[in-house]
């Protein structure tokens, strides 16, 4: 990374990376599915890591324009693994309890299928 | 056309009220009217409102319905999605203006939970410093630099009225002018990252989640009190949050957010990285100092504060990592703004990692002077298994058990101090019907026991002798005299220990004694434990006419105390019982009795 | 000035005075136990971990210790409302609760400050009472370790950390399992200790107490085929009246001879003759060394640093290996005395070193040590047997009914009883090299020295210096007494930054005056002054003040050792050191 020298810098940055930031709801069609895998410890503990691969490989085998990253703790702590799925045009959707089987229902159904499968965590809190 | 979807709870409060059956039922009258195609049903994980479940929400137009039974299933789909209006009825009321509410945005328990510190927590890459700088990362940091003064941002902070997140409750901004003005040519700037109290895991998951986040407000801290050299004392028990917080310390400095001139000011500063080894004394902040000093990690008695005389005899100021969190939003957004957040002496919100008896465990953040209420039963789902609510532990073992009676307090740093616990750093364990107040109290001095730094008397050998006061009494052996003397003696550990470990460590025995006597007494003065937990109190015996003989006690005692023949009445011999309770456990037909 | 009010009673005191202190002004005399203070040496132990001395400080929440709260302007304390004294005696039956009962066979008995504790606030019952410490014994040659007595005062680690920075002492563990110990819980054996006994001269109770060796003493006395001699260190004579309740100071030599003498030594000889053996072994290799200095000899490496303290020796060879070669080669007064006694005196008696038994009364524990080197044995028979310290000396002559003070006063006897002033200021700190010097003046320039007290080498500051006058060659002197000290002044010769020709160094503060065997000075440092005023005092008295105008001395050279590094001196009065870096833990 080139070092930021000035605030001019960093706002270039921050517009640059704006859009490819996840967690809004992406604008057009052509984008990317974004997968985001909670892997603080107690997911990596929880198996996160065996889903992340498993949505790595599967989405890749499947061909399905896919970004698969990890992120910080979700704080479901009760239904780790947690993922959240942002299919470009839509809201990011949660779920939780995600081993390979829930994977591969959420690939088979909400990715591709476009309908929305059991094991939702709906989100209850406003933040900054 | 667009896909609805009715969400239906699945969380273990909703089910205890028939969302199973409502689930079948709505599903049923999917199809009966005729809507398999557009409608679909999805069960989700708890939305944290339980006591006015089974919870209903209809995707994409936000409604949300609230005790909605089963009968109710064939009218919702009805008026729903044929008529296309909503169901009055099972509209959720709000409490002040009692006016239904439509969209779920607006109500209430939405804004029960408000993220400032977890506010990148489960959004970014926490390896990804661009995705920080994306969430207005470092924007803090450049704002502190260019356009205020040291003081200014010492001003802004103390505005906040943010107070020490670790548990003492200091005021942040006061704690940064004193080490501002305290004198010295070298000062520091430490993060306690020494997080020790069971069940609590705040700091790991921001560390984890955000580290960037500590990293800015470490370093507006050092511009603020004028030091050029940061340090993270953190357990080595973490090793997720040090590898993150290496990356990210390195990704800082190759952005040139860390080290000489940053954002082309004049302006340095370093961060390095200790670890503790994980002595639960060493999140006391003079206990930390010796401990990154080389020291043995036992705490000195204060004043000197660290402000004044802290790391290597510098001015040092260590603030606590959900502290640190905070700040970088009270920069961008404001004192006021923070201010306006929480309960007059306590502002903005306090993350709290929920755990025990609860059903969904996990890490919340609520704004200052929510209740235990809000938070047991609409955030945290309420009690498992239905069972009913005893008492909530806040602070850790330096904390105390608040029983039903404190349900309502808002909390923040002085109520809980006047209900006889402590904020600590976050812990909240939940405990049920079915937990023993003494074998609790004694389970958290064991733990201060073990993790005393044995540097004075009274919480050295004070605490020991409390311990073994209380396991007399869970062994049925307490006398009278013994509950005056977990009393006085409680009382002689507080006023005179050294640090805060030792003046706090009999708040579990203290306040389960003010708050659950009556379970003392049981165990004293009848020799039983209520929650029948005190192995010594209580006795596992057959119900026989219950018992249809299956073996499966019999087969499954670790230590064969159990005789019987197939389809016999079984027998539990007293002297070889060890009351694990694994039979009572086993049993399908209720043929074990304990007493 | 701060001004505040104490039990009612208002004072001014500067800021930063401790409450402690600040009652101590007006009359009020807080109990105190982990807390001690040796003023002007710089050793203070204030953990603040007993908690004793807490008082109620208004408009502070909790009980606050006096020995390390600074007052403050307005402050209002109480140093004895019902709730201190209910909390101050609700620790120490805690403090009790886990220590053995065993004061009637401890060897601190009446000298414990736990049980002067106990005793004065009164304590009758133990209301709480439970599980006690159960740690292993740990013995050594010199030092007795029982962790079971051990109050967490911290006072010996500060002492062995601080002031002697052996770092052998440390707390481990935690909670209730805390105690003081070496690392790993080795054996002091198998650590760095250096036996200097500062711990146990601290040790308020009986955690740390020196290796009774009286037994051994008495059955070598009553075992008639045994010729028993003894010696008695200089420092020992200044302090020996303070356990039969004599001033801090008093000189009891003559007195304490007859003692040894009802004892039923068959001979009572004087170390300070050795001590004045010792000035001229050093002090030639001193003018020897400064000599082929001075020629350009590279070889010949200064300064030159005395070897009389055994704990100073333990010290150089375990934590300063690479300077073997700098200390003088000469053997301490004691392991002089110990070779001189079973080769010369025993010749002269005609008896067989075996059937010699020489024991020693020293201030130090690490004489015990020393006297078991296996340097210092003739196939396996050591040149000194038995070594007492001041206290079991005191034991000893209460045990045989000997009243020190109604006994007349008697001579040391003869051939090795004669001591010159310059022997009897071995006992305190810069005592050696004031000795050396007088001897060394006149051997080096051949003339008479004008004046016999260098008053620029003595006195208590830890580090000193002085330049002596060497009739035109300006002689540097460094001293220090404390290991700590001590390691400075190495750290400065490693470096290359020392500027002296001779170092003397002690390893207790004070020197042997304060050192580990002697009456326990309960952190009271006007005892040591008292007993250092004693020392010159004898000095003074004498007749003779320079080693080498002791006849005795003379004689021995003229019959028996030649003269000063001869071959013979060499092998009987020289040794040499170990390396014994990282030896500890093995």
């Amino acid at each position: 990374m080139k070092p930021i020298k000035s605030v001019q810098d960093l706002n270039k940055i921050k517009a640059k990376t704006n859009v490819s930031v996840k967690q809004t709801a992406a604008n057009s069609k052509d984008e990317a599915v974004v997968v985001k895998v909670a892997m603080a410890t107690c997911g990596i503990a929880s198996g996160a890591k065996d889903t992340y691969d498993y949505f790595v490989d599967e989405l890749k085998r499947r061909h399905v324009k896919a970004t698969v990253c990890q992120t910080g703790c979700m704080s479901y702590c009760y239904a780790e693994p947690t993922v959240e799925v942002t299919i470009p045009g839509e809201e990011p959707v949660v779920f939780g309890h995600v081993n390979t089987a829930k994977v591969q229902e959420i690939i088979d159904r909400y990715i591709i299928g476009h309908e929305l499968v059991d094991g939702i965590i709906p989100a209850s809190y406003k933040t900054v | 056309m667009a896909k609805n979807y009715i969400f239906v709870c699945g969380g273990i409060g909703c089910r205890a009220l028939e969302s199973e059956q409502l689930k079948k039922n709505l599903q049923r009258e999917i199809i009966l009217q005729g809507l398999s195609e557009e409608v679909q049903l999805v069960t989700t994980g708890c939305f944290g409102f339980c006591e006015k479940g089974p919870l209903v929400k209809i995707l994409p137009d936000n409604t949300f319905y609230v005790q909605v039974a089963p009968e109710d299933a064939g009218e919702l789909i009805y008026q729903h999605f044929i008529q296309k209006q909503k169901l009055e009825r099972l509209l959720y009321i709000h409490p002040e203006t009692q006016q239904r509410v439509t969209e779920a945005g607006d109500m209430d328990f939405y804004k029960k939970q408000f993220r400032i510190a977890l506010r990148n927590c489960g959004f970014i890459d926490p390896e990804n410093i661009e995705e920080y700088i994306a969430r207005d990362g470092y924007a803090a940091l450049a704002k502190c630099l260019t356009e205020m003064t040291p003081d200014s941002v010492i001003d802004a902070v103390k505005q906040s009225g943010l107070r020490g997140r670790g548990g003492g409750g200091f005021s942040t901004g006061l704690k940064w002018e004193i080490t501002k003005k305290s004198t010295g040519n070298q000062k520091y700037v430490v993060c306690n990252a020494d997080e020790g109290d069971p069940g609590a895991f705040m700091d790991r998951s921001l560390l984890e989640g955000d580290p960037h986040s500590i990293i800015e407000a470490m370093t507006i801290c050092g511009y603020s009190i004028g030091a050029d050299k940061g340090l993270i004392y953190i357990r080595a028990e973490y090793p997720l949050a040090i590898k993150r917080l290496q990356k990210a310390l390195q990704q800082a400095e190759d952005a040139g957010l860390l080290g000489k001139n940053i954002l082309g000011t004049k302006f340095n500063f370093s961060i390095d990285i200790r670890l503790g080894a994980g002595a639960f004394v060493c999140g006391e902040e003079t206990a930390l100092i010796h401990s990154m000093e080389g020291c043995r990690g036992e705490p000195t008695y204060k004043p000197p504060f660290p402000s004044v005389e802290g790391y290597l005899g510098k001015p040092t100021n260590v603030n606590n990592v959900e502290t640190f969190a905070n700040i970088p939003v009270i920069i961008n957004k404001g004192a006021d703004w923070f201010s306006n957040i929480g309960t007059e002496k306590s502002k903005g919100t306090k993350v709290f990692a929920l755990a025990g008896k609860i059903n969904n465990v996990g890490l919340i953040e609520v704004p200052m002077g929510t209740t235990l209420r809000e938070i047991i039963f609409d955030i945290g789902g309420g009690i498992k298994d239905g069972k009913k609510f005893k008492a909530v532990q806040t602070g850790g073992p330096s904390g105390g058990c608040l029983g039903e009676q404190f349900l309502d307090t808002p909390i923040d740093y002085d109520n809980l101090i006047e209900a006889g616990s402590m904020m600590g750093s976050g812990g909240m364990i939940v405990l049920d019907e079915d937990d023993c107040m003494v074998s609790i109290a004694k389970f958290y001095l064991e733990f201060t026991l073990h993790e005393s730094c044995g540097k004075c008397a009274p919480c050295r050998i004070g605490n020991k002798r409390l311990h073994e006061l209380l396991d007399k009494i869970t062994k049925g052996e307490g006398e009278k005299e013994d509950l005056k003397k977990l009393r006085a003696l409680g009382t002689v550990i507080k006023e005179t220990s050294l640090c805060g470990l030792g003046q706090s460590s009999p708040n579990p025995v203290l306040s389960t004694m003010q708050n659950f006597y009556d379970e003392y007494k049981a165990h004293v003065f009848e020799k039983t434990c209520p929650a029948k937990q005190c192995k010594d109190l209580i006795t596992f015996t057959i119900v026989e006419e219950n018992c249809t003989g299956c073996t499966l006690c019999f087969r499954n005692c670790p230590v064969e105390a159990i005789t019987g023949e197939k389809g016999k009445v079984h027998e539990i011999h007293q002297d070889l019982c060890i009351r694990c309770g694994i039979c009572y456990s086993k049993c399908k037909f209720d043929a074990i009795l304990v007493e | 000035m701060v001004k505040l009010r104490i039990d009612n009673k208002e004072i001014n005191v500067p800021k930063g005075t401790t409450i402690l202190d600040a009652a101590v002004k007006v009359g009020i005399d807080i109990p105190t136990l982990c807390h001690m203070k040796l003023h002007d040496m710089n050793i203070e132990n204030k953990p603040g971990g007993c908690r004793i001395c807490v008082v109620e400080v208004a408009g502070r929440k909790n009980l606050a210790p006096a020995c390390c709260t600074a007052v403050d302007e307005g402050m209002v304390c109480n140093t004895n409302s019902v709730r201190v004294i209910n909390a101050r005696r609700t620790v120490m039956e805690l403090i009790l609760s886990d220590h053995p009962a065993e004061c009637l066979t401890c060897a601190k008995s009446g000298e414990c400050e736990l049980q002067d504790m106990a005793h004065r606030l009164g304590i009758r019952e133990l209301h709480y009472t439970g599980e006690q410490s159960t740690y292993r014994m740990d013995d050594s040659p010199a030092i007795i370790r029982d962790p079971n007595k051990c109050i967490m005062c911290r006072r010996c680690e500060m002492m062995c950390n601080e002031i002697q920075t052996v770092g052998v002492l440390t707390a481990v563990q935690r909670g209730f399992k805390s105690v003081v110990t070496p690392a790993f819980q080795h054996d002091l054996m198998h650590s760095e200790c250096t036996f200097c006994g500062q711990c146990l001269a601290v040790c308020p109770t009986g955690a740390l107490t020196e290796v009774d060796e009286t037994g051994a003493v008495i059955r070598a006395l009553a075992d008639p085929k045994k010729t028993v001699v003894v010696q008695t260190a200089p420092a020992v004579r200044a302090a020996l009246g303070e356990e039969f309740g004599n001033k801090p100071g008093t000189l009891v030599t003559g007195k304490m001879v007859a003692a040894l003498r009802r004892l039923g030594f068959d001979y009572v000889f004087d170390t300070d003759f050795a001590a004045d053996l010792t000035i001229m072994e050093e002090g030639t290799e001193l003018l020897r060394r400064l000599n082929g200095y001075l020629k350009g000899d590279k070889s010949v490496k200064l300064p030159i640093l005395t070897s009389c303290c055994p704990a100073w020796v333990n010290f150089f060879e375990h934590q300063f290996p690479d300077m073997l070669d700098i200390p003088s080669t000469a053997r301490s007064p004691q392991q002089m005395f110990g070779s001189i006694a079973k080769t010369y005196f025993a010749e002269k008696l005609g008896i067989d070193r075996k059937d010699m038994v020489v024991v020693s009364i020293m201030p130090c524990v690490a004489k015990k040590y020393e006297r078991g080197r296996e340097e210092f044995a003739v196939n396996g028979n050591p040149d000194v047997d038995i070594v007492l310290t001041t206290r079991e000396l005191a034991y000893f002559l209460k045990l045989f009914n000997v009243d020190l003070n109604s006994l007349p006063e008697e001579e040391f006897d003869q051939p090795m009883g004669e001591s010159t002033g310059a022997g009897v200021i071995f006992g305190t700190t810069g005592g050696v090299i004031e000795a050396a010097v007088r001897t060394a003046y006149e051997v080096h320039t051949g003339k008479e020295l004008p004046r016999l007290d260098f008053e620029e080498l003595r006195g208590m500051q830890g580090l000193r210096e002085a330049t002596i006058d060497f009739d035109g060659l300006p002689l540097k002197i460094g001293i220090a007494h404390g290991l700590g000290n001590a390691r400075k002044l190495l750290e400065d010769i490693q470096s290359g930054k020392s500027q002296y020709h001779a170092i003397e160094i002690m390893s207790c503060p004070g020197g042997c005056i304060g050192g580990g065997g002697q009456p326990y000075h309960h952190g009271k440092v006007e005892i040591l002054r008292k007993r250092q005023q004693a020392i010159y005092l004898e000095d003074d008295l004498k007749t003779i003040r320079k080693s080498h105008e002791n006849p005795y001395i003379q004689k021995l050279y003229a019959e028996f050792l030649g003269e000063p590094m001869s071959a013979k001196a060499h092998s009987l009065l020289h040794t040499k050191y170990f390396n014994k870096h990282n030896l500890a833990h093995k």
